[in-house]
């Protein structure tokens, strides 16, 4: 008996730990597994103040279920003792919590203060938030890109943001905690990412119909390929054959009204509503890092973009198969 | 249409507009009814079928999450179904319910015959039910409010469509409506308590209530002011929030969260009056620290006025700010934590019945403790800009607000039904009710704080496959879908005890407190005898003499033996004991019952028809605005020259 309770108490607990494990893996948006300096500092301020919580909890609700258990009516009881309070008593569990309290407060407002603290020698990316994708500039390497932002690893960015539109939301929560965006007003953060690889992030201030699509991708790299990628962006686009660029200037509305295509400009191609183009076939995702960038899904895009993408400002072109081929092949080719 | 309005000075039958409505029973006693009980009812019946309404947009809400790349709601829909969502909840179901126990509750416990503005009272109900239909008709006139509940602007400002008008002009409605009823109470509350009711000895639920109000009359100014603002942004051209103009998106957040913090413990503030109410009864000892519990409900209105940037700690407010709300984020779970404290206190050494509204008034507790602990974590700024706008945020506020307020609420629900309807309900299914509810709520909230710390931002309608998310998500819906079930059982508890009616008596849960000395439900005008008080708890020390020591022997009844404080009472005035108080009228008059008790009335709903009308013409048409002035000065014009009672 008392055995078979102990077998069921260990599967039990086994498949607690997969049912954890499985949600364990996978987790490209984990706040507790932070993957630079920002985050990690956040995430050491908040585990203690966890465990605090914890031990709280524990106290609090076990005095809880231990009085119902303990003083619950039995038949026959007599009416308690009629205790109506205790000064002494009083005074400690309003002075104890105010203590404990004061003494977490400390740390916050030390981190508070270096968190916002501008980084010398850091590389200054400027993000514009806009319903509902990201444009992102390097003022110092003079270059425009969207919704993916490159870093160098181990280099102190530091992001400016302001919005197009409304307010948005920059987060990267395994690299730095979330930092508004709002027109009018520039504000800002600092991140840095430990390793290669792609951080996930997306839009955390409710910006209209497709704020779930609003998502962005910071690419880590080592500095050399960093080097070779902004070299790379820097470059204006390859000019379209005479045919293509007349379907993009031809359309119904013009590619141009809305987007830049750096070395097209005097062809009109200087929007600013929609993102820089110059180098599309170099992103692994576009429309607001949502669409893994394949010819396929790009040419599903431009068929029809609202349907693709609830509320997208980007209309049906009415484009034929052909000219959504040609596009897709120009596009795909602005490595 | 205002040529119904025929002034007469003949015998004081005053100048009437209508002949008075007699009717007692019906629908029209209802609608033109000035009875306190009367206008709770109605409070009560419409927020919970508000519930309901708000309970299925939440089903909705975690159907569409429940695997990723959900296909149940277009984007367009679900953001107008998690903001009516959270609309209704906060200004249809939670403010009103508690409204509902102000109303029928608080002149009972107070010992007074109705609120101090009868006919103002029935205003403010029609206004919280017109407001809450019109905010309800943007769902048949072209798209419900779908900028957040929150309605930040400039998205607030820019979204096309009525639905963030209906937004704007229904949540001033409903202003009007709570402000309305917020000053009746406090009238009522600082004139109408029985002889010898000092404020030291008014239950804490009615404390509560108190500060309440007081909170609704300073914050909803600020959001009626911001709501304004917005309207005429989007409809006159002003520049209050366009960047473009000169205005400031962030002045929005402000109004909007100056009055919002305060809002939160509008919400919470009753079920801790409630709470307090339901542990000394069901452990059968008074209120452990009653003046601090008291002074602590005081102190969090206070202090709820300081803490509204923790809302915007990401909004770029710079680190002095943010670390001065985060200091008065933290110091107000202090006079929290001293209630929590205090209701152990009162249980310890107790004879803890585990009754249905017991079991309610302990869940209230268990997840109260955990949405305040997971409040300090934001107060935590720098973990606060990992938190914000995540599940851990929907995780916290709805441990707050379900866990917290409708756990206490059902509590009161439970504890006040014998009162109100003369029966109980079954215990057997209440207890069912009660651990499907709490099982449900910790399935669909407590994975939240994960989501949110693993990343998943709030008022997403989607989200992808890759994320990690899938598995927690599905057991939310789950759990959402348990609640719904245990609400059903409610239903069905309340249903089947009128049926089969246990009549309860005037007392069924030896409880302490005026409301019970009267009959099961009470009469229209309450008590037959103003009730005396001398002590807090009056009823409790009527039933039973206390000793130096803290012991207590029952009263015997008429007995002579009484050395508590109500059973000294046979004085000059030579009352009986309370709740066999039979037949002197009030002020003494011979024989029957010269008890003046209002009369009812039309014009409180003919004055609260007038205001839809208006917030209608402002979007459709100029002359709907004038005939809603017309018919709001109709009612307003009959009200004046109406005597209160005839």
């Amino acid at each position: 008996m008392r055995r078979t309770k102990a077998r069921l108490l260990i599967a039990l607990s086994a498949g607690l730990v997969l049912l954890l494990s499985a949600c364990g893996g996978g987790l490209p948006q984990n706040t507790l597994e932070p993957a630079g300096p920002t985050a990690r500092t956040i995430d050491r301020l908040f585990d203690p103040v966890f465990w605090i919580a914890v031990f709280v909890f524990v106290l609090v609700e076990g005095l809880l279920v231990y009085a119902v258990i303990r003083f619950r009516h039995r038949p026959g009881a007599a009416v308690p003792v009629q205790v109506h309070g205790n000064k002494r008593m009083e005074i400690a569990w309003t002075i104890a919590p105010a203590v404990l309290l004061a003494v977490i407060a400390v740390p916050t407002i030390v981190t508070i203060f270096s968190l916002y603290r501008t980084p010398p020698n850091a590389l200054t990316v400027e993000i514009t938030g806009h319903q509902w994708w990201w444009d992102v500039k390097y003022p110092s390497l003079q270059l425009e890109t969207a919704n993916e932002i490159h870093i160098p690893v181990g280099q102190k960015i530091f992001v400016k943001v302001t919005s197009y539109d409304v307010i948005h939301s920059f987060w990267v929560p395994r690299l730095a905690g979330k930092q508004d965006l709002e027109p009018g007003k520039i504000n800002h953060l600092t991140m840095e990412a430990d390793s290669a690889g792609t951080y996930l992030g997306q839009c955390a201030e409710y910006c209209g119909t497709s704020h779930a699509n609003m998502r962005l991708r910071v690419i880590a790299e080592d500095p050399a390929q960093f080097q070779s990628w902004a070299e790379a962006q820097q470059q204006p686009a390859a000019r379209p054959p005479a045919d293509v660029l007349a379907i993009m200037t031809g359309a119904s509305q013009p590619c141009g009204g809305c987007h830049t295509i750096n070395g097209l400009e005097a062809d009109g191609f200087g929007g600013q509503i929609g993102p820089n183009l110059t180098h599309f076939g170099s992103r692994t995702t576009f429309a607001g890092a949502i669409f893994p960038n394949t010819p396929e899904e790009l040419a599903a895009w431009l068929r029809d973009p609202p349907a693709r993408k609830a509320g997208a400002d980007m209309p049906n072109l009415g484009l034929s198969e052909q000219e959504v081929q040609a596009l897709v092949t120009y596009l795909e080719g602005l490595k | 249409m205002a040529t119904v309005v025929q002034p007469t000075d003949r015998s004081g039958r005053s100048r009437a507009v209508f002949r008075r409505p007699r009717a007692t029973t019906g629908v029209w006693s209802w609608i033109t009814t000035v009875d306190h009980k009367k206008i709770g009812m109605l409070y009560g019946v419409t927020a919970f079928l508000f519930f309901i309404v708000g309970g299925v947009e939440a089903l909705l809400i975690r159907l569409q999450l429940a695997r990723p790349n959900g296909r149940v709601l277009t984007a367009e829909a679900y953001n107008e179904i998690f903001t009516m969502h959270g609309l209704t909840m906060i200004f249809l179901v939670v403010m009103p319910l508690s409204a509902a126990f102000f109303n029928y509750m608080l002149p009972l416990m107070i010992g007074a015959r109705d609120v101090a503005f009868p006919r103002l009272n029935a205003f403010s109900y029609w206004v919280f039910l017109f407001g809450g239909l019109f905010l309800y008709s943007a769902f048949l006139l072209g798209g419900a409010p779908n900028g957040g509940w929150f309605g930040y602007a400039p998205l607030s400002t820019k979204l096309v469509g009525h639905g963030m008008d209906f937004y704007a002009l229904g949540l001033i409605t409903l202003g009007i409506s709570s402000t309305v009823a917020a000053i009746n109470f406090v009238v009522t509350i600082l004139n109408l308590r029985a002889p010898g009711m000092s404020l030291m000895r008014m239950p804490v639920f009615v404390w509560m209530t108190f500060v309440v109000s007081f909170l609704l009359v300073f914050a909803l100014p600020v959001l009626t002011v911001g709501l304004f603002e917005l309207f005429f942004d989007r409809h006159f051209g002003t520049n209050f929030f366009q960047v473009g103009g000169g205005g400031d998106p962030v002045l929005w957040q402000h109004l909007f969260w100056l009055f919002g913090h305060p809002e939160v413990y509008v919400l919470i503030l009753p079920a801790m009056g409630i709470v307090s109410e339901v542990l000394p009864v069901f452990s059968r000892k008074p209120l452990f620290g009653y003046p601090v519990v008291v002074f602590s409900g005081i102190a969090i209105g206070f202090m709820g006025w300081g803490v509204w940037a923790h809302h915007m700690f990401a909004v770029g407010l710079g680190p002095v700010a943010n670390s001065a709300f985060a200091l008065s984020t933290m110091f107000i779970a202090v006079p929290t934590g001293v209630k929590i404290f205090n209701w152990l206190a009162t249980m310890w050494r107790g004879d803890i019945h585990l009754k249905t509204p017991m079991l309610f008034s302990l869940g209230f507790i268990t997840m109260f403790i955990i949405g305040g602990l997971s409040g300090v974590t934001h107060a935590i700024v720098p973990a606060d800009y990992q938190q914000t706008d995540t599940y851990y945020i929907v995780a916290h506020f709805h441990y707050v607000l379900f866990g917290g307020s409708i756990f206490g609420l059902f509590s009161g629900a439970y504890y006040w039904w014998p009162k109100v309807f003369g029966h109980m309900l079954s215990e057997r299914i209440g207890k069912w009710h009660f651990w499907l509810m709490l099982l449900g709520f910790n399935l669909t909230f407590a994975p939240m704080h994960i989501l949110g710390l693993q990343g998943m931002p709030r008022r997403i309608y989607t989200y992808p496959d890759h994320m990690g998310w899938n598995v927690w998500n599905l057991l939310e819906t789950v759990g959402a879908f348990v609640i719904a079930t245990s609400i059903l059982l409610f239903v069905f508890n309340v249903i089947r005890s009128r049926r089969r009616a246990q009549p309860a008596g005037n007392d069924p849960w030896d409880a302490r407190t005026l409301e019970w000395t009267t009959s099961s439900p009470p009469p229209p005008y309450n008590f037959e005898e103003v009730p005396v008080v001398r002590s807090l708890d009056p009823f409790w020390h009527e039933k039973y003499a206390e000793g130096e020591d803290g012991r207590l022997a029952p009263v015997v009844a008429g007995g002579a033996g009484g050395e508590g404080p109500l059973a000294e009472k046979d004085g000059p005035g030579g009352h009986g004991s309370m709740n066999e108080a039979e037949g002197h009228g009030d002020g003494g008059h011979e024989g029957g019952h010269a008890i003046h008790m209002p009369s009812p009335s039309y014009f409180p709903v003919i004055a609260a028809a007038g205001i839809p009308i208006i917030a209608y013409g402002l979007l459709y048409s100029n002359i709907l605005v004038v005939d809603g002035v017309l018919t709001l000065l109709l009612g307003l014009y009959g009200w004046a020259n109406e005597p209160s009672a005839e």
